[in-house]
């Protein structure tokens, strides 16, 4: 089998669940250990994200997190939500994601006991560690696939698919190397959200 | 405790004891744990993580089950010591993938490890030999109620406990077991059992987790599902999964054994030379040879060979823990000789396949050549 990236045999087999779909994104031994383990920056998508979109910039857009800022799009983009208070935020089309997952939508397991201590629905959350506003920290540029045309062809799908190799976001690249496949195939669609 | 104490003390469960030791190596839970007003790590800044980090840490250590721990900040740490950690599965590789802000406490025996800034605010993650899903889950959960005892968790009443990834949420748990399935792998059956075990919401990954090839025949089964399930049935359902493949692998070892006995003398054998006297060894031959010494050494066709040296000897030769004996960093090919070299040495004083009776009834075929 190919390397996604580089043609080479490949050795290293990244495989998610998306959607309740099994996508594996195949890479060689050395593209694999270039952007393995070694990679000290394993958070430098999300300061990438943060330095572009300041959560201030979001408010008017789209549906965003009140705690952290996070919007709806990056939840789709990335697949995880950006804080706790995310959930509550999101919670709309939440079930429907959940039960894809999921054996149900409703939690059976254990509970902490402080949890009577919460109420049924509490305030939403600030941050106790609230992002600095005015000065954000030097980041390297956002990765290009961030201001991505709507519909991309497949060649910038290609190269989306080795930047988010290169930063490890194995998620997009399992949704992106699904939508390739998919276009190569026959009609086009949106890429499914990252699970 | 230093670095160089807690390795060098290895811990029970890498030494092939516990129930059903033959098959499964390892059995781990961890669960996934957050606190409410912070960010998850992955949506978080620097700062926001040391501030976490400077909150959690004192408590993380201060757990009667950390009493005698080793505890490192990944601002610091080198990068091999964060792989022996990796290779030894007492941090995850996404978590040894990341840098300032996180942290790793490991209880002297090895036992519990906590991942401070992985893509949770908390990995709480309990190892116990052989197939003992259960008492991994008493150790996590104890652990678990003390922290949450200390600490704000993030929990909602109707979806659980609130995680990064909507994979997670729920329980928060991932129960995995660590299977060694030559025989299976050897009659050709393991294809068709992977494929039922993946029907029934379990997944099966490599020796390394996610996306990692199964090398060494060595297979890791853990559930997929943590929202709408307790913890104890999560574990019950796959225990009862385990315990089938367990019997389907030593059924197969047992039909080798009558019908195929001169090839699994042969692999074994053959496995057993490469390993005691070659001079050049990769990372994936020593694996799979080793895999078959092991079926030889469980099927007592190595008299005297104990499981435990073997499944030792599997850590020593990986990557990061021969560099790490070596004291410096080594190439792949002077990994490959220093590999080949400790495996020589620990395999001095074994005998050596024991010869086989002699084939009762019709003769097995010598494929045309006379016997030595």
């Amino acid at each position: 089998m190919k390397c996604d990236v580089c043609e080479n045999e490949a050795t290293v087999f990244l495989t998610q669940i998306i959607n309740g779909q099994m996508t594996t994104v195949n890479l060689c031994d050395a593209c694999s250990k270039a952007k393995g383990v070694t990679d000290e920056a394993g958070f430098g998508l999300a300061e990438a994200f943060l330095s572009s979109h300041p959560p201030s910039s979001h408010a008017a857009a789209e549906p965003a997190c009140e705690a952290c800022g996070f919007t709806a799009s990056q939840l789709k983009k990335i697949g995880r939500m950006g804080c706790p208070e995310c959930y509550n935020t999101f919670r709309e089309g939440l079930d429907n994601l959940l039960r894809a997952m999921h054996k149900g939508t409703t939690h059976k397991g254990k509970v902490p006991a402080r949890a009577a201590l919460i109420p049924d629905n509490p305030p939403p959350v600030k941050l106790l560690s609230p992002p600095p506003r005015t000065e954000p920290p030097a980041q390297p540029p956002p990765p290009p696939q961030l201001q991505a045309p709507a519909k991309p062809t497949v060649a910038q799908l290609r190269e989306q698919l080795e930047n988010a190799v290169r930063e490890e976001r194995y998620e997009d690249a399992a949704a992106l190397k699904k939508e390739i496949d998919r276009l190569n195939d026959a009609a086009s669609t949106t890429p499914p959200p990252s699970t | 405790m230093n670095f160089k104490t807690l390795i060098n003390h290895p811990a029970d469960w890498m030494q092939g004891s516990g129930p059903h030791s033959d098959v499964v190596m390892t059995s781990r839970v961890r669960l996934a744990r957050n606190l409410r007003g912070f960010p998850f790590p992955g949506y978080s800044q620097e700062h926001q993580r040391l501030d976490l980090l400077n909150l959690a840490r004192p408590v993380v250590e201060g757990l009667p089950e950390m009493a005698e721990h080793y505890s490192e900040d990944y601002a610091t740490i080198s990068k091999i010591k964060k792989q022996v950690l990796v290779e030894r599965h007492l941090v995850s590789r996404e978590h040894a993938a990341r840098a300032a802000g996180c942290a790793v406490v490991i209880d002297a025996r090895q036992n519990l490890s906590i991942m401070i800034n992985e893509e949770d605010h908390f990995r709480i993650q309990g190892i116990r030999p052989g197939l003992n899903l259960r008492s991994a889950w008493q150790l996590v959960d104890h652990v678990d109620s003390e922290l949450e005892a200390r600490l704000p968790y993030a929990f909602d009443r109707e979806l659980g406990y609130l995680t990064a990834c909507p994979t997670n949420v729920g329980t928060g748990m991932r129960a995995s077991v660590m299977m060694h399935l030559p025989a299976l792998a050897l009659t050709e059956q393991i294809n068709p059992v992977i494929k039922a075990i993946g029907k029934i919401g379990l997944a099966v990954r490599g020796l390394y987790g996610e996306g990692t090839e199964a090398l060494g025949n060595l297979f890791q089964i853990s559930n997929q599902h943590t929202l709408g399930e307790r913890e104890e049935d999560i574990i019950a359902a796959i225990e009862k999964v385990i315990e089938r493949v367990v019997n389907n692998e030593v059924n197969a070892r047992h039909k080798l054994l009558e019908d195929n006995a001169t090839m699994l003398h042969d692999q074994v054998g053959r496995a057993f030379a490469i390993l005691r006297y070659s001079h050049v060894l990769t990372s994936k031959e020593a694996l799979n040879l080793l895999s078959l010494l092991r079926l030889g050494a469980d099927l007592d066709l190595i008299p005297d060979c104990d499981r435990g040296l073997l499944d030792l000897l599997l850590l020593e030769i990986q990557p990061a823990h021969l560099q790490m004996r070596a004291g410096i960093e080594l190439s792949p090919e002077e990994r490959d000789v220093r590999r080949a070299q400790i495996t020589r040495t620990r395999l001095h004083d074994l005998k050596g396949p024991a010869e086989p009776p002699p084939p009762s009834g019709p003769a097995e075929p010598t494929g045309g050549e006379s016997p030595p």
